[in-house]
């Protein structure tokens, strides 16, 4: 028996334990089962309305300036705007072509995939452009050469619109990562998808440049 | 974000390789606390992948008939393993048939086959939410607080992060270790993740600025999402009655 002053210990700690004890075989059997009995309908009645509170509070206000509002090299958002030349000098700003589909095509005349891929892009201009379609090959001459980007360009008689991104501008603005990148863009200007890495497959481009009609 | 890795002349797309990963761990997982389920992990890894599958082929059909006309110049391209020509829905509704067929087959019970798959959904999730950081896909709307991200030209909530520490947080407590849920009915472990999942979505939407909206302004995905919670409620309570 362990005395601390006068108090006898034992009895009052043994006591102590035997009420926590039998604190815990209550605690225990309240499984989830007698919650349920117990308070299930009442939680999940609370929560469904309170999520439906949170729903109609977090509705997104029509004045709000959606991101295809905004200019950022994503979906959803508008294309940023750039103005290149052609090999003939002409310069083409992206923004002009607003009303049209554009397919931006970022290639150098070094990457297998871009070349492999320009065939089938070809075909598909061929198909769309009385529609009002518009590729614009985009070669990004910083990493290429010029003169290389141009023998390219005739060996396969491609004949839509061939841009030089002599200062790697526009290559920064997309920002990038892998050639080739193809950028389908809509009537207004918003970026519908895009596709890195390659070659693209004509299903693939057909099934992609269709919707940009609609 | 980090949406490719390049490793020497390779470009690695990252969120289909976290994706990968996951279906990986997850199912090493599910493998692994199969039998506390009463279920063969054999059989169960075997319905996950036949359902996969099965889901990619479903997918590429809906697509064919959703573009018959892209495949009318080069039909061969049906075949390829171009993973940007599927339809989600189409593949999601495949592999849930053919699942349901499968263990039908193999004489699975429902509730203990979803109890023992309920690991590896749960750490896909948190692949998935990875996947969405990698991608920069999913992202927040603007927002002044001081955790805010420079995102898509602005400073954004990070939803990704959010999205992330959610689906930590369901993994970290449907732990298939963990007894809370061992003495609980068959369905109730699945169900709890579902649940638990709709509540986070419900909640977490409300801070992405790419949310697909019903006319009005409502989410899509809280909407689905509300249903799903209602419906793990309902069957919680349903199942532990039994």
């Amino acid at each position: 028996m362990t005395t601390i002053g006068s108090l006898q210990w034992q009895p009052f700690a043994s006591e102590i334990l035997q009420k926590r004890e039998s604190h815990i075989q209550l605690k225990t059997p309240i499984s989830m089962k007698t919650f349920i009995l117990k308070h299930w309908t009442l939680f999940s009645i609370t929560l469904l309305v309170a999520s439906a509170v949170w729903i109609w509070s977090s509705r997104v206000d029509p004045s709000q300036a959606s991101a295809a509002e905004t200019s950022a090299p994503h979906k959803g958002f508008l294309a940023p705007d750039f103005s290149l030349s052609t090999n003939e000098g002409e310069i083409i700003t992206l923004s002009d072509l607003r009303g049209q589909p554009v397919l931006i095509n970022l290639w150098t005349s070094w990457c297998p995939p871009c070349k492999a891929e320009m065939p089938a892009l070809e075909r598909v201009y061929q198909d769309y452009k009385d529609d009002g379609l518009e590729i614009l090959a985009v070669n990004s001459t910083s990493q290429d050469n010029a003169a290389d980007a141009i023998a390219f360009v005739q060996d396969l008689g491609l004949t839509f619109t061939v841009l030089f991104d002599n200062n790697g501008s526009v290559s920064k603005q997309y920002r990038l990562q892998a050639l080739p990148t193809s950028i389908f863009i809509n009537r207004e200007g918003v970026i519908q998808e895009i596709v890195v890495g390659g070659p693209m497959s004509e299903a693939l481009l057909r099934s992609r440049i269709k919707p940009l009609f609609e | 974000m980090l949406p490719i890795l390049h490793i020497g002349p390779l470009a690695i797309q990252v969120p289909g390789l976290v994706l990968l990963l996951g279906l990986w761990l997850g199912l090493s997982l599910t493998e692994r606390y199969a039998p506390r389920y009463g279920m063969d992990s054999k059989i169960l890894y075997n319905l996950v992948i036949i359902s996969i599958l099965a889901g990619v082929v479903g997918a590429r059909l809906l697509y064919v008939a959703r573009f018959p006309d892209a495949f009318l110049s080069k039909p061969a391209s049906i075949i390829s393993l171009n993973p940007s020509l599927l339809d989600l829905s189409g593949g999601v509704f495949t592999a849930t048939m053919v699942a349901l067929i499968y263990g039908r087959r193999m004489g699975l019970s429902f509730w203990p086959t979803l109890n023992a798959l309920t690991p590896a959904v749960a750490v896909f999730s948190v692949a998935l939410a990875l996947a969405h950081l990698s991608s920069g896909s999913h992202y927040g709307m603007p927002t002044k607080l001081p955790w805010g991200i420079v995102l898509w030209g602005a400073s954004r909530h990070p939803t990704q992060i959010y999205e992330l520490i959610a689906a930590g947080m369901i993994l970290f407590i449907l732990w298939p270790s963990r007894e809370t849920f061992k003495s609980t009915s068959p369905g109730v472990y699945f169900l709890s993740f579902l649940g638990l999942s709709a509540g986070a979505y419900i909640f977490l939407e409300a801070f992405r600025g790419d949310s697909p909206l019903l006319p009005g302004g409502i989410r899509i995905v809280q909407l689905i999402a509300l249903i799903i919670l209602a419906f793990s409620l309902w069957g919680i309570k349903k199942l532990e009655l039994r």
